[in-house]
Formats: C-alpha cells, structure tokens, sequence
C-alpha cells in the first residue's frame, strides 16, 4: 500500500523525457508566431529593447537629471537593468496565462500541464538571450568610439559570468511562473494584479536609477532595506558587475541570498502546481 | 491474449457544479467567510466498468448526457477519476473534437508538427509520416495557408490524418466519423478499418448504430453515468434503437 502512495518519481522523468518534443514545438512556435506579420520580424527582439533604452535615457540621463550620476556607463546601466527586467516580467505573465490559453488542449488530450508554463518560459528566455546582443553592440560602440569619454568601460574576462545572473533569474521566474499560472487557473484576477505587482517592481528594481543616488541615510535608511529584499535587485546588480567591471563588485551575500530565494519559489511552484493540476479541468 | 488494452474498473466521476459561479477572490473569500460555498454534487459516471481486448472495438452509445464525452476523457487520461482505476496499455490516440490542439495563427504544415508533438512524437518521426499526411488529408494545396483560414471540414480531415499516420495502440473515435463530406466519410471508415486489421484497439462513440454495426464488434449503452447494457454489438444496437423508439 505504501508503495502505491509514493509519488512515482522515475515516472514522472521517463514522462517529461517523452513529451521534450512538445517543448521544443513549442518554444518554437511561440518565437516564430511572436513577430511574424510584422516587417521587420525577428529584429524587433533586438530593436525594441534598443529604443526603449534610448528612451530611458533620454528621460532620466537628461529631462531629470542626476540618476546618471557616478555610474560608469548609464546607457549600458539602463540597457542592462531594461533587459533583466523585461525577461522576468515577459516570462513570468507568459508563464501565468499558459495553461488558460491552453485550454482547448488540455480539456482533449492528455499532455503533463506543466509542459505550458515551462516551455512559455524558455521561449522568453531565449527571446531575451537573443536581446542580449544589443548588449554586446552597444557595449562595442561605447569601447570602440567612445572610450575617451567612458575610460573605466573595459573589456574583462567577467563578462562570461553573465551565465550565474541569468540561470537565478530562471530558477526566480520557474518558481514565481508556475504559482501565478496555478493561480490564474483559479482566479483570473490574478492577472490585473499582477500586472500592477509589476508595475511597482518595476520601480523597486533599479533600472534607471542607482540606489546610492538616493542618499538613503539615517532614517530612510530602511528603504535600502526594502529595496534589497527584491531578488531583482540582486540579479540586476550581479549581472552589471559581471559588464561593468569598474563600477560593481560582486556580492556573496546578494548570490547566496537570491539563489536561497528561487529555490524556494520553485519548490513551492513545483508542489502547488503538482497538488492542484488535476482539479484545472474542471475550472478552464 | 496479450494484456488488455483498456481496463476501466469502478469508475465515477464526481463533478461539483458551482451553484453560482465564483471566479473571483472577493467573492471567493466572502462566501467562504460566510460559509456560503455550496456545491451540487453531480455523479457524471457512477462505478462504470469494462475492458476491451487488444484489436477489439468498443462502440459508446448513449443518449445526450449520459457521460459518453467523460468517459473517453478520462480514459485518454485528461479526467481522473473520482474513484476506480482506468488502465491503458499502448500509445493513445485521441480523436476528441478534432483540431483541439492546433494553434490558428500556424499553417497546416507546422501544426501537423504542433499536433505530433502534443501527442509525444518527435519531428523526425512526423516527417517521415508527413507525406501521407498531407496525401490523406488532401490538403496540398493548403498546406502553407494559416489554419485560421481553414474550413471546419478541411481542419478536421487534417486532424483525422494525423492522429490516425501516427499507428496509435488505442484510437479513441468521438463522433469524429460524422465530420467531413459522404467522400470522406468514407475514406475515414475505411482508415480506420484498416487500422483495426492492423490489431488497433477503437473506442468508438456514436449517435448512429449503423456505423457502431459496421465498425464495432463490442457496445455499451450508458444511461444516467451507468453502463446500462453491454455485449455483441449487433444485439446492443438493437437494444438501442428500441431505446430511442420509446422516446
């Protein structure tokens, strides 16, 4: 009798090993079906985050000023920050509505539900990895012809670090990916709200902004604090250290802390998704 | 014989249908406050029970309601009953509303690969089906069309050849056959036929007995959720048409 209680582990691989193709099918259709119809196509994954970076600083390096201040590259600061961001934004409201969207499918056939968030999650990630090369433009174009005016840009070893800030922020949006899909089974509010949870991360994270500008001192001392709670900050910080090498030291506490963070989302996903898979058929 | 294909033992399946439908948290926590969460119960298949044998085909007749639709999803394995086991040995094949899993946006061409993989084929495999695919489904000249732009008829000739290429161990049939022109129709039966010569095992569902004679070697009637008859399929289907005579 307790054998048949045991979750059947080995199954569940043998399963998800089976089902890969669906993955792929899917994460396939998702990047292509993203910018087809549109003229310039696969270049938006490149343009759109290069203009709304141009925007950033246009506003907050010029129209108000100081957030610029002491960071070695602004426009690269902003870039980066954008691009963290938007990933984790854009994969985890993806991963949120993809087992309602997939409805149809999953009241026919029989396919493992976790498949939807999971494969809508590694086609934004590979959406943003493709971004990332808007990066290494800019970056060049600031080395190559700009290096009189920002001297502390350098070219390090460190920029293949980037890896260790990328694979927290997909433990991050497994975790938070897989409650907001379960939850959005059951509430579609979750939606709105969430879209307005993003709305003040957005804020929280420092994106345009640099937390030192803030001069949080004395008694705003705590909303340092606050702000260092956010995994996003630590993910955003961590990767800039890995780009901007002169500006940024890499911080043991800030690794440890967000990676203790996504592990525990994602245990806490994978058991609430488990725990109420079955019942999502009876309320998409 | 071999193993059973299918095993249903003791199967129900309890539904609670919402007495007022709640989809969103302020309710949700106000009623649950006020204890005001009431459920009907509804059993849509109460200890329904049967097998069939590999190569045999299982015809599901049964009024509207009488929880024909429930039981092939619960042994494609989309419902999980309530209480009681369902065992299926093999690759399923499920023919439910044809189209379920195609995305509209994508041609016919790329959801043929959509579909495959849904049912856990690889593209290498699908590609070497592809050819008849398109063939069976008589859809050349479509292929690179959008489904969106497709015809009920032509989605569910599209749909019907794939499921059957892939030479599922259990094709599970819900009123499929009737879809399409009397051509296809035809050519459909006749596919499955063949698959059945081939030792498939069929879940058939159907509203008409003659296709249920034709196809079918074994039949059950539901009623309420209850297997109400079951045994050779010629005598069931009588059984059957003097039901819906008294009507």
């Amino acid at each position: 009798m307790s054998k048949e209680n045991r979750i059947p582990i080995k199954k569940y691989f043998e399963n998800a090993y089976k089902y890969r193709y669906l993955v792929q099918e899917i994460v396939r259709k998702n990047i292509k079906l993203q910018y087809r119809n549109s003229a310039l196509g696969m270049f938006w994954t490149f343009l759109q985050p290069l203009l709304n970076t141009i925007v950033l600083v246009l506003v907050f390096g010029g129209f108000f000023g100081k957030s610029s201040d002491g960071v070695v590259c602004y426009a690269i600061y902003v870039l980066i920050g954008r691009l963290m961001f938007e990933c984790y934004s854009q994969s985890t409201k993806r991963a949120m509505r993809s087992v309602r969207n997939s409805a149809g499918i999953i009241k026919k056939v029989y396919v493992p539900k976790y498949i939807y968030p999971l494969s809508n999650l590694f086609s934004t990630f590979v959406t943003s990895l493709i971004s990332l090369s808007v990066l290494v433009v800019m970056f060049a174009f600031f080395y190559i012809f700009q290096h009189a005016k920002y001297p502390d840009l350098v070219l390090s070893w460190k920029f293949f670090l980037v890896i260790v800030p990328i694979l927290l922020l997909f433990l991050l949006c497994t975790g938070v990916g897989m409650i907001l899909s379960v939850l959005n089974v059951f509430f579609k509010d979750i939606e709105y709200i969430y879209d307005v949870f993003c709305n003040l991360l957005f804020y929280m994270t420092p994106v345009f902004y640099t937390v030192k500008s803030m001069k949080l001192t004395g008694s705003r001392l705590w909303i340092g604090y606050m702000l260092k709670l956010n995994p996003l900050y630590w993910i955003v910080e961590e990767f800039r250290s890995c780009v901007l090498v002169n500006g940024f030291d890499w911080n043991w506490t800030g690794f440890w802390y967000t990676l203790a963070f996504g592990v525990v989302t994602t245990i806490i996903g994978v058991i609430f998704f488990y725990k109420k898979q079955d019942k999502f058929i009876l309320y998409i | 014989m071999a193993k059973p294909a299918i095993v249903v033992d003791n199967v129900s399946i309890l539904f609670n249908l919402n007495s007022e439908k709640v989809d969103n948290i302020k309710e949700y926590f106000i009623k649950l406050v006020t204890r005001k969460l009431k459920y009907n119960e509804f059993w849509a298949l109460r200890d329904v029970s049967f097998r069939v044998e590999k190569g045999e085909r299982l015809g599901v007749l049964g009024f509207n309601g009488a929880g024909k639709s429930t039981l092939l999803k619960t042994v494609a394995g989309v419902l999980k009953p309530t209480k009681g086991t369902v065992k299926v040995s093999g690759v399923i094949a499920p023919l439910i509303e044809l189209g379920a899993g195609f995305d509209s946006n994508y041609s016919g061409k790329e959801n043929i690969f959509l579909y495959g993989a849904t049912m856990g084929y690889s593209r290498k495999f699908i590609e070497s089906k592809y050819d008849e695919i398109v063939a069976f489904s008589e859809l050349e000249k479509f292929i690179d069309v959008p489904i969106k732009n497709y015809s009920s008829g032509m989605k569910a000739r599209l749909g019907f050849a794939i499921a059957t290429a892939v030479e599922p161990d259990v094709l599970i049939l819900d009123e499929v056959l009737s879809v399409g022109d009397a051509k296809f129709r035809k050519k459909s039966e006749d596919k499955v036929m063949s698959l059945v010569d081939k030792g498939v095992t069929v879940l058939f569902v159907s509203h008409s007995t003659d296709q249920v004679r034709k196809i079918c070697n074994k039949a059950i009637i539901l009623k309420g959720g209850t297997v109400v008859a079951s045994g050779e399929a010629n005598e069931v289907c009588d059984i059957y048409e003097e039901m819906v005579n008294k009507k």
